[in-house]
This record gives structure tokens, sequence and C-alpha cells, in this order.
């Protein structure tokens, strides 16, 4: 199982790189997207995925899955949800001033 | 157990809060703010001396002992630095009355400079891997906000690409604690140090650790700071001086941290990679500090010297050198935020970042002139002022460490640094008199109160080398014996 999702994480992180190298603005957006897709999949994988009860104290099962990374996840979510949205924000006020979106022709000129 | 320990995070950060509900009223903002930034300097000065008097002091947050919670950790590394952000931080802020003007002020600036000094501290005082990444985000949303107010178009392209870069970094910072989970499966960093040591340093370790290196490398701008000197130059000098002072010093104190206490078993591979690292940095640095007629490019260059220097500390990882570490971090901070008071003296009293069209402006400011004068040499680390120590200290253990390619290097670069300051020096207020913009006296009173104290600081600082140095020998210990910092956190 573990072995698969790597795959899926690597795929991600593939496309997510690709996508941060190209010209448009917007598509670097997808791609940082991606990339925060990729890690927070990695923190989930890396600490195991052996069947167990969900962390509730009320499932009284023998096993359950660790809570800890799922916390960090929670935590690296809401971050990078931040983030996301400044970063968005930012390129629709840069596109709206400057008619930026092409990365490439957004340097030379200075004021 | 010391309570005291959350206050360097909770100041700054009700303060912020605090602020946001006062957003018309600028001389109440100017008097909280103020008042806060006195408060952080008390509350460090007595964890300094707490720290000094009683060993390393430790916070378990909500009473869970380690590694099951997170832990505050102050060893006198960490509370040297906290004095420091917290001293340079009062200092950006009179600047910043002075020179940030009203538009920015109504829009939550002060919020946003609270917000950053409260990651700056929590990255410091941390104990736990995952708090840190936590820490920095904090940190750096501030510092976007802060590089884009006032949205010129220079600041909105710089942002996105600031923002780019750490978005990155923080993505490798996560991958890099989820392997070092999966390898460890902790992420307290006394606890971290000692599985580590139990596993041994090898293989998937060692990936890990350069992983580590690589993100904080770019939070520092070791090597990689293809980012730094473009984004430095966007935003207002009050915040260049803040971002100058502080933002690469928390990535340096990562490394710091991170390779005294935690991958210190294999110094062979990661010690001299940082070693290679820095020389480079140190190379590229001064090839873009000779580079540039502008004054911005000069100062932010000058950044990545030094950055390259420390870093060159931290790589031979002896007593002596790490002793060099913090006390030329400590007076680096202040250096480079009275490098960039100055800096926009300058630019504020000539109405230029260029230096051909800048002269003479020495029969005018005198005490600018000869100010800045006297903080070159300190950059450069003339003896009786403040960077000769941490310098001595580093380069000797460099040469006895058989690192004598990378001490020349050091010592070259510091020539560099003097070339390219007297460079600015002459032009500028050597000469005949070109542009003649006047500054308002009240305006250059202000904005030099807090220079002043900066500039005093950095000769006391050299002149009681002898004081300050009981405190960095104290710092150096703990770091070059990672036992000391295990033990005050494992202790229970």
């Amino acid at each position: 199982m573990e072995l698969l999702i790597v795959l899926a994480i690597g795929v991600l992180f593939t496309v997510g790189v690709y996508l941060v190298l190209s010209k448009s603005l917007l598509r670097i957006l997808l791609g940082t997207t991606l990339l925060t897709h990729g890690v927070h999949l990695l923190l989930l994988t890396m600490a195991g995925l052996k069947t167990g009860a969900s962390p509730l104290l009320g499932e009284k099962a023998d096993a359950y899955v660790d809570p800890l990374p799922q916390a960090l996840i929670l935590t690296s979510i809401v971050i990078s949800f931040g983030v996301s949205a400044f970063f968005i924000v930012l390129a629709y006020r840069a596109y709206r001033s400057a008619g930026m979106d092409d990365v490439e022709g957004s340097k030379g000129e200075r004021e | 157990m010391n309570n005291l320990l959350v206050l360097p995070l909770l100041i700054p950060a009700f303060t912020a809060v605090i602020l946001i509900f006062l957003k018309d009223r600028i001389n109440l903002q100017r008097i909280i703010s103020a008042v806060s930034v006195f408060m952080n300097i008390a509350v460090a000065v007595v964890i300094v001396y707490q720290v000094s008097t009683n060993g390393i002091q430790t916070l378990y947050m909500g009473g869970w002992m380690p590694p099951y919670g997170i832990v505050f950790v102050a060893d006198m590394f960490a509370a040297l630095l906290v004095l420091t952000t917290s001293v340079v931080g009062a200092a950006c802020l009179f600047y910043s009355f002075a020179s940030i003007g009203e538009q920015r002020e109504r829009f939550y600036f002060y919020t946003f400079f609270h917000f950053l000094l409260t990651g700056v501290f929590g990255s410091f005082l941390t104990g736990d891997l995952f708090n840190l990444f936590v820490c920095f985000e904090v940190l750096l949303v501030a510092s976007y906000a802060m590089i884009v107010l006032g949205g010129t178009k220079v600041q909105l392209r710089e942002t996105l690409k600031y923002i780019l870069v750490n978005v990155i970094s923080s993505s490798l910072f996560v991958a890099a604690i989820a392997y070092l989970y999966a390898a460890t499966g902790t992420l307290n960093m006394a606890h971290l140090a000692m599985r580590v040591a139990e596993a041994g340093q090898g293989g998937v370790m060692n990936v890990i650790a350069v992983l580590l290196l690589l993100v904080f490398s770019l939070k520092a701008g070791l090597l990689l700071f293809f980012w730094l000197p473009d984004s430095y130059s966007a935003p207002p000098l009050a915040v260049r001086a803040l971002f100058g002072a502080l933002l690469t010093k928390v990535g340096l104190y990562a490394i710091t941290r991170t390779f005294s206490l935690i991958f210190v078993h294999d110094p062979g591979l990661t010690h001299t990679l940082i070693g290679w690292m820095a020389g480079a940095t140190m190379i590229l640095g001064a090839v873009g500090a000779l580079a540039y007629n502008d004054l911005s490019r000069i100062f932010n260059y000058n950044i990545v010297i030094s950055v390259g220097f420390i870093a060159f500390g931290i790589s031979t990882l002896t007593q002596d050198s790490l002793n060099g570490v913090v006390f030329y971090l400590m007076h680096d901070m202040i250096a480079k935020a009275l490098l960039f008071f100055l800096g926009g003296l300058i630019i504020a009293a000539s109405g230029t970042e260029q230096l051909r069209q800048m002269g003479g402006l020495i029969r005018r400011y005198p005490w600018t002139g000869w100010m800045f004068f006297i903080l070159t040499l300190a950059l450069v680390g003339v003896p009786p002022l403040s960077g000769f120590a941490g310098k001595v200290m580093m380069v000797r253990s460099g040469f006895g460490e058989q690192h004598a390619a990378l001490a020349l290097i050091a010592l070259a670069s510091s020539f560099v640094v003097l070339y390219s300051l007297i460079k600015v020096f002459q032009q500028v207020f050597w000469g005949g008199e070109k542009n003649e913009v006047e500054v308002h006296p009240l305006r250059y009173k202000a904005m030099m109160a807090p220079a002043a104290v900066l500039f005093t600081l950095v000769i006391l600082m050299g002149v009681g080398a002898e004081t300050v140095n009981g405190y960095v020998l104290q710092a150096g210990a703990v770091l070059a014996d990672p036992a000391e910092y295990i033990n005050a956190v494992m202790k229970e």
C-alpha cells in the first residue's frame, strides 16, 4: 500500500515541479498546490498505513492509526490554505495593476 | 519549568491582536507598540539572567513531559538571540515611526511587525521541529505582508517571487519532517538527538540531514540566495532593516541548532558540505557586492557574505568556532540593522539609490557619515569594535581544524566588505554635492535616534567584549556538547 501511495506522491511532485517551472502565474499557483498535496500525503504515508481504528477512543479498538501525523497534516493544511489564498489574491493584484501573468515578461523594468 | 519563556511569544502576539482593533488611531498604535517592545527587552534580559545563573530553562507546554508535549527551551544561545532580537526589533520600530509613512501605518503595519517578532522569538525558543515549522510560517506570512504592503509594481513582482520560493522551501520542510518522523518516530529536538545517536547517522539520516540543510539554506540565503538581493530591495527601508537583521538569521539559527544538536555524528559529510556552501556563498556574495553601484544591492550582498561567514563558523564545529558563531550572529544582527538605518538616511537625503548620483553628504550630515565609517570598520572586524571577536574565534579555529582554504576565503571576504562599503562611503560622503534633498530636521532626528542607540551597542559590544564573552562561552559550551541540552529537556 505504501509503495502505491509513494508512487502517487512522486507523480504529484513531478507534475507540481513541472508546473512551477512554467511561464504562466496561474500554472505556478496550481503547481504549488499540487506540491502541498504531495507533502501532506507524504506525511500520512511516512507514518505508516497499517490498518487500525480511526483515532477516537469511543471506538474501543485494539489498535488505532497514528494520530500525530493527522494533527500535523491538519496544521499544515490550514497554513498552506492561508498562504495560497494570499498568493492568489496577490497574483490577481499583479494582474490588475501590472497586467502580469507571464512571469518571464515581468522582469527587467524598474520603477 | 519556567513560565517566563512563553512571554517573548505572548507579548508581541497579544500586541498584534490589540492593534488590529485600533486601525485608525495611529498614535495609540505607536504607544502600545513602544510599550510592548520595551516589555520584550525586559523579559529577554530576565531570561538571559536566569539562564546564566540557573542553567538551561525549559517550559513544558500544558504540563506534558517531553517528548509528548511541545517544549520551549532557552539555552544561552537562544536567550542571547532573543535579547538581540528584542533590541533590534525595538530600534526598527522607532525607525519605522520616523520613516514608514501614515498610509502604511493605517493598514496594519505594526500588527504585521509584531506577528513577525512572534515568529522569530518562537523559532528561537521552540524545542520541537514541527513547532519550528509553524513559527517559520508565522514569521514568513507576516513578512509576505510587510514586503507587499504599499503595493507598488516592484513590490508586487518581488513578493510573488519571494512567496513562491518560500512556499516551495516550506513544502520541502514538511517533507523532511515526514521522513524524519518515519525514521525516528519523534519530533522533539532533544529526543530526536537521542534517537539519531542510537540509530547511528548514516544512509537515510544523512539524506534527511541534507534535505533539512537545503530547506534552512533557502531561508538563510546560504548558497541558495538567488531570491534575496531582489526581494530585499523592494520594501521600504525600515522593513529591509528588519528583514536583513532578523530573517536570514533565523535560518542560520536553525542550521546551527540542527547541526550542533541532532546531526553531529557524521561531520565528514554534513559539515564539509556546509563548509563548501559557506565558501561559495562568500565568494558569490563578494562578486555581487563588488559588481553593483546601487546602494541596496551592495547592502544585500553584504548580508549574503556574512551569512556565508557564519556558516563557515558552523562548519568547523569546535567549541571555539561555535563561540564565534554566537558572538558574530549577535554583532551581525545589530550591525546590519544599523547599516540599513544609515542607508535609509542616505537615500532620503540624496533621493536616489544610485551611488553615481550621490556625493558630498558629509557637509550636511557629518554624524551620519562618521557613524557609517565606523560601522564599516566594525563590519570588517577592526579590533576595538564588535565584529572583531567573533571573526577571530571563527578564523582561528578554521586554521586549527585544517580548513585553511575556507579561513582564507573568509579573511578575503572581509576585505571585500571593507572595499565595497568604503566605496559607498567615499562616493556618498566625499566630493561635491550632487543632489540636494532636504530631510526635515525633526524626521532626521527621529531616524538618527535608533541608529545612535544601535551604534552605541556596536561600540559597547566591541569594547566590552570580555563581558559579552562570558555569556557567549556559556552558549558555545551547550552547542559544543549536546548532552547538556538533551539532559535539560529530557531530565524527568
